[in-house]
């Protein structure tokens, strides 16, 4: 896993409420065996239209937008199932970090085994996030998981946030958490032979 | 020792490992493995050398992909059918020997074959790379949806790492009205507590309403516990459970299913135990519910309109309802009953047990299904689907002119050859009602099977109540 130590991006507003797991990656493109190539499915059903041209209407594929690395959101984000392929598709686009007041708890696990940084941070900070990027296409934020904080560069925003420790610790070594486990191969086994 | 609720001694007695500010290393007793969720899990194993540490507690199932047309017809998307292959290799080379393919007469949704066989059991932790892992629960058994990392990580490790959820008791007190389902329940409790009211939590049902359930309707309710948010959902094992796993046939039998039971009788929640929440529904309030939106707590009673947007307090509320009329086709204050539909889907891990079956065929008996409307039966299992057939219900439905299919998971989803076209408009007794779900630009209502049953017949939402 690709550790997440300090991210700089263009930030795509993304203003809606309950953004479903289907809606990030439909279940027909759930069929592949690989791990990668899900990029080209994020956000599927509002990207393209019928004949698979892009829609301009949606967010990605405005210019401005188009090379965002983090995504701004709004309340349960990532809701629905518990489709791996959603962080895979966020990542394989470029996202590796989504902003949002609260999500879905697998959704939410999932990014954190997939170098994503879901960020939770209190509804009026993003509000104001989600404004600025909206008002200022191309509006870049570094998210410094190190240094617990999120900055724009005029300084206007800053924002400092928690995140578990443990949770932090993993993602900026990108450690696999198989190799964690099998540190305590014993205790499994001590409790296998109950 | 202190008072504990179920869920907790269930936790307490499967921590192989704990560190202050990590999560728990959580033993897992059985691990449900499907074709979606597993392929890039076991070509992690592959490339890091390692084996299934537990094929005797790993019971694989082809589910999602596989079409519900007749067994002698192939797979012929060829994706899906590589993906099907994929799940043959894997449980072939790993050594499963707890995996039925498509034409295993124990085939059928992972979730409606984990309890139905006897694997899923009182106090176990059940896993599965699927949301609506959280049926099991009905079991008295903690049992959540993961990811696919995390699959990995129990192939390998037969545990999973997990920060201890909060608890959440969920009663429904009083008896349920009479053509009331458990599927209403749940669209009641989600309606009440919307799409995140349980996220952090893991529920536990109580109250007279649920202990009247059958286990196929505890395993509805519990089923549709992610739909709002919850990690998981569960039900106190009572004698209903331990009737039902008498007569599973991998389920353990004589003496040492009875010294299990006198044990499974130490589960339930203690006296005193404190949930972090409690939420109290009276079950008198409760009626059959029709969902109107693309969420599924956006619900109405059958009597119901549909709401204004311009009704609800908060603008995202507002913009919510707005889109999901709009998606949907529907108008404020259109009276539900009023709703037209063209397909009916009678399945899915929610609702595609016997007694769902059976229900749903009492509506229909001796009734024809309206010119108007395509309407399909997808038995969860193909033991219940033999099961159904040996009581004629089969031919029940298809004399009132339903299709009768192949276990699967049919038309939940949209991603086997069961759709909707865009635009059609679907009674469904599935769990999920989100944009696009049953094929893009396809609009979902969740109902229960008698209410999937009666529209079916009427053409349009009607009060099942009524029938």
């Amino acid at each position: 896993m690709e550790p997440f130590v300090k991210l700089e991006g263009v930030v795509a507003p993304l203003d809606a409420v309950n953004v479903d797991t289907d809606m990030i990656i439909p279940a027909v493109y759930l069929k592949s065996i690989e791990r990668t190539g899900f990029g080209q499915f994020l956000f599927d059903r509002y990207r393209y239209n019928e004949d698979r041209s892009e829609n301009p209407d949606f967010l990605l594929n405005q210019d401005a937008y188009r090379s965002a690395r983090i995504l701004v959101s709004g309340p349960n984000f990532g809701c629905g199932s518990s489709r791996e392929h959603a962080p895979w598709a966020l990542e394989d686009y470029g996202i590796r970090c989504i902003i949002a007041p609260s999500f879905a708890d697998i959704f939410f696990n999932n990014c954190f085994k997939n170098g994503v940084l879901p960020l939770i941070l209190p509804e009026d900070d993003v509000r104001r996030i989600m404004d600025k990027a909206k008002d200022n296409p191309g509006f870049q934020l570094t998210v410094d998981l190190e240094g617990k904080q999120v900055r724009d560069s005029d300084e206007e925003i800053v924002v400092d946030f928690e995140v578990d420790e443990f949770r932090r610790y993993c993602l900026l070594n990108g450690l696999d958490d198989i190799g964690l486990t099998l540190q305590h191969e014993d205790a499994i086994a001590a409790f296998e032979s109950r | 020792m202190a008072a504990r609720t179920m869920f907790e001694k269930i936790w307490d007695a499967h921590v192989v490992h704990e560190e202050p500010g990590q999560p728990s290393l959580i033993y897992i007793d059985l691990h449900l493995v499907h074709e979606v969720t597993s392929p890039q899990a076991f070509d992690g194993l592959r490339m890091a050398g390692r084996q299934v540490r537990r094929p005797d507690l790993t019971v694989a199932t082809a589910d999602h992909n596989t079409p519900t047309w007749e067994l002698t017809r192939p797979v012929e998307d060829q994706i899906s059918k590589a993906q099907l292959d994929a799940l043959d290799r894997n449980a072939a080379e790993f050594g499963l020997p707890m995996y039925y393919d498509r034409f295993s007469e124990n085939q059928g949704i992972v979730h409606v074959i984990g309890p139905d066989l006897g694997y899923t059991l009182p106090g176990k932790t059940v896993v599965c790379g699927d949301s609506h892992t959280s049926t099991h629960g009905a079991l008295g058994c903690f049992a959540v949806g993961i990811g696919t990392s995390e699959v990995e990580h129990v192939l390998a490790t037969q545990t999973l790492r997990q920060f201890k959820p909060r608890t959440m008791e969920v009663r429904v007190d009083g008896e349920l009205p009479s053509g009331v389902s458990a599927k209403d329940i749940i669209l009641g409790i989600i309606g009440h507590m919307g799409v995140n009211g349980g996220t952090g939590h893991v529920i536990e049902y109580t109250g007279e309403a649920i202990r009247g359930l059958s286990m196929d309707g505890r395993m509805t309710v519990c089923n549709m516990s992610i739909e709002g948010g919850a990690r998981a959902g569960m039900i106190a094992p009572d004698d209903t459970t331990f009737e039902y796993v008498r007569t599973r046939p991998y389920a353990p039998k004589g003496a040492e299913l009875e010294a299990k039971i006198e044990e499974w009788r130490s589960l339930p929640t203690d006296p005193g135990a404190t949930y972090d929440r409690t939420i109290v529904i009276n079950a008198a309030d409760l009626a059959p519910f029709v969902t109107w939106g693309t969420k599924p707590d956006m619900v109405a009673q059958i009597t119901d309109r549909v709401p204004d947007p311009a009704s609800f307090e908060t603008t995202a509320e507002r913009e919510a309802a707005e889109r999901a009329l709009e998606y949907m086709g529907l108008e404020p204050n259109q009276r539900i009953e009023d709703i037209k539909i063209d397909r009916v889907f009678l399945g899915a891990c929610t609702n595609a047990r016997i007694d769902d079956l059976r229900a749903a065929a009492n509506v229909i008996r001796g009734r024809q299904v309206s010119s108007d409307v395509y309407a399909m039966v997808v038995p969860g299992s193909a033991r219940v689907k033999a099961e159904a057939e040996a009581e004629g219900l089969d031919q029940v439905f298809k004399d009132a002119g339903f299709d009768w299919r192949v276990a699967g998971c049919s038309m939940c989803l949209g991603m086997n050859p069961d759709i909707l076209d865009p635009g059609q408009r679907c009674a469904s007794t599935s769990n999920r009602n989100f944009e696009g779900r049953q094929g893009k630009g396809g609009r979902t209502h969740l109902v229960s099977p008698e209410m999937a049953a009666a529209a079916a017949i009427a053409g349009h939402f009607t009060d099942v109540r009524n029938f």
